[in-house]
């Protein structure tokens, strides 16, 4: 058994995080091949070369895989997809728009979101927001998932793969990019942070996030939201956690402002240790909390922050 | 142009699920069904769009139990002009794969030819995130997934997608499938007029068989499991005790 490995490639940098906790993932299926796509990934080649248990790390370079479209990137993978008997990417929104591409192209079903693999074919996954946990057992030839990385732990580095290139395929002509909106941040990284501090709709105003923004600088921490803060433009979307945002699981996690409903707890229940600040103390975030508050978070954070 | 908007009868977004006592799945007796709320968000575009004069007719298709007559009306009554109901399944706890799904719709489109498929990002029950990369792959027609924002202009769809570092445009060439992300609208409310207009409303029924499609499941569940629970921790009174709960713990 062998596996392909897609690595997370944005603008030439490799996410390291979310790509060796994913080889940890893989690592009891087989030999582990890593697949760096992208415009330039020279770099990201080297540095995916140098984790544990990766045995080679193929790359495909080319102004087609720049932008990570579905399209191009998904024919690559399948051409390469020959004698491995599984392909994997961590479950990031690029993998999620490739890899079911990719799995119905080789007519076979994508296992999305796998937390836990128990044998080469038999995968568990959250289901209804988390408030299941599904076993499947898949019989396709070839299995075809995306890795929910917050579960595992990053492989360790020190490794030296082989790196070889692998022929770049036609552009399909289906799509262009237009433009990427990237907010620079020189905070930690959402998914891989070791404290998130988030905000919801109790914050009340784009103005007023910069009090959770305060509080995360303080501690070092990454800033998250609700849907609600997002929908009512406070945050970024690219801060939503939950359900259909991201998934952390980091060592801390605030909750300020947010009530705690069913779809915001499938992205952050899995954390170390919760804090919830919350007005109302029958709020449904205090029964997750290790930690909770109940008073107005208007006084209560900047407090917080201060005293830190 | 013709848009065909795929909506699917899911559990409403507000039960709480209960996982069945033998481990074979989630309770489903008695429990509020409704449509997917991002395929009401296709919906609402797919209207909004015709509204503008971008498109000309919208179709909705459902697959699954006969009850998904239900989610076709009530997306009738939001504005679509007509509905397909592929019948998969008799037992409503069997869910059809995104993979047969996208079959399906490979038929439907094949034989209604729309300009776009419409879909949304996600199904809320099984949480694949599949079925519309997978029919764009088997139509071989660009995707656009996660959108926010979609523009139509001549023979391209512009695109902005949520994605993890922040916001991507693509433009994509027509026919296309394009996936609704949660700020791509605010779908409406049907008005009363409206439901009984709806009712009248073509509703076309099918059959997997009758488009020979094959909708055995490749994943087999093994069981279906509580996530581990997590207990409620302490209220603490002050700002000073969380502190230095938080010192205890060494995290700062
Ligand atoms: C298909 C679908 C997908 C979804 N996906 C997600 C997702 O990925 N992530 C997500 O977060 N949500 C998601 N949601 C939305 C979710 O159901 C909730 O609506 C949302 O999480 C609520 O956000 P909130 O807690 O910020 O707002 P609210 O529920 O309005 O809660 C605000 C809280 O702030 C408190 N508050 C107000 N003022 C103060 C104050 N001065 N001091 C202290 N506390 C105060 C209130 O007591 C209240 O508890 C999804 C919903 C659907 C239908
Ligand atoms: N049984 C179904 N009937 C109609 N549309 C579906 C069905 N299953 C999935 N879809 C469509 O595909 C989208 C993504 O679903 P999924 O891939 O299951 O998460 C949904 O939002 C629907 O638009």
């Amino acid at each position: 058994m062998a596996v392909l490995l897609i690595a997370e490639v944005t603008d030439g940098a490799l996410n390291m995080d979310a790509t060796a906790k994913a080889v940890s993932a893989v690592a009891g299926l087989g030999e582990v091949t890593v697949l760096c796509a992208g415009g330039e990934v020279e770099g990201a080649a080297k540095e995916a070369a140098t984790i544990q248990g990766v045995t080679k790390v193929l790359t495909a370079e080319d102004p087609l895989y720049g932008h990570r479209l579905a399209e191009p990137t998904a024919a690559l993978i399948v051409s390469l997809a020959e004698g491995y008997s599984h392909i994997a990417a961590p479950a990031t929104t690029d993998a999620k728009n490739v890899m079911p591409r990719v799995a119905a192209l080789l007519d076979v079903m994508v296992l999305s979101d796998v937390i836990g693999i128990d044998d080469a074919e038999t995968f568990r996954r959250p289901i209804y927001a988390g408030n299941a946990i599904q076993t499947v057992k898949s019989g396709d030839p070839v299995k075809v998932m995306t890795i929910r990385t917050s579960g595992f732990d990053a492989a360790p580095t020190g490794g030296e793969a082989a790196i070889d290139s692998v022929p770049v395929g036609t552009d399909p002509a289906l799509s262009e990019w237009v433009e990427d909106k990237v907010a620079a941040s020189d905070r930690p990284e959402l998914t891989s942070a070791g404290i998130v501090v988030s905000g919801g709709r109790g914050i009340g105003s784009k103005e007023d996030f910069a009090i959770i923004e305060a509080l995360a600088d303080k501690l070092g921490a990454a800033v998250g939201a609700s849907r609600a803060a997002v929908d009512s433009g406070y945050a970024p979307n690219d801060w939503q956690v939950g359900q259909t945002g991201k998934v952390v699981a980091p060592e801390l996690y605030v909750a300020v402002g947010i009530s705690g409903a069913i779809q915001h707890l499938a992205g952050m229940k899995d954390s170390k240790v919760i804090v919830a600040i919350n007005k109302d103390e029958e709020a449904p975030i205090f029964q997750v909390a290790d930690y909770g508050l109940v008073g107005d978070l208007f006084t209560m954070v900047p407090e917080l922050t201060e005293k830190l | 142009m013709k848009v065909l908007v795929p909506v699917k009868r899911v559990i409403d977004y507000n039960v709480k699920v209960r996982v069945k006592a033998d481990g074979s799945g989630v309770d489903l007796a008695n429990v509020k069904m409704s449509m997917n709320p991002f395929d009401e968000i296709a919906v609402e575009e797919a209207i909004r769009l015709k509204e503008k004069g971008a498109a000309e007719e919208v179709v909705v298709v459902s697959i699954g139990v006969k009850q998904s007559q239900e989610t076709l009306r009530t997306a009738l009554a939001m504005g679509a002009d007509r509905a397909i109901l592929i019948t998969a399944a008799e037992d409503p706890a069997q869910d059809i794969e995104p993979l047969a799904v996208a079959k399906l719709l490979k038929a439907v489109v094949d034989e209604e030819q729309p300009g776009l498929v419409l879909c949304g990002k996600q199904a809320i029950d099984n949480d694949m995130n599949a079925t519309g990369q997978m029919l764009a792959a088997l139509l071989g027609w660009s995707q656009a997934t996660f959108a926010s924002k979609v523009e139509i202009e001549g023979d391209a769809a512009t695109v902005t997608r949520e994605v993890d570092g922040g916001l991507q445009t693509v433009k994509v060439k027509l026919p296309a499938i394009v996936s609704a992300d949660l700020r791509l609208n605010e779908p409406r409310y049907a008005s009363l007029p409206n439901i009984m207009k709806a009712k009248k409303k073509p509703l076309e029924e099918k059959t997997a068989a009758d488009l020979g499609v094959d909708v055995t499941p490749r994943l087999t569940t093994v069981s279906v499991a509580e996530p581990e629970s997590r207990k409620a921790g302490m209220m603490l009174g002050s700002v000073d005790d969380l502190v230095e709960k938080l010192k205890d713990l060494g995290v700062v």
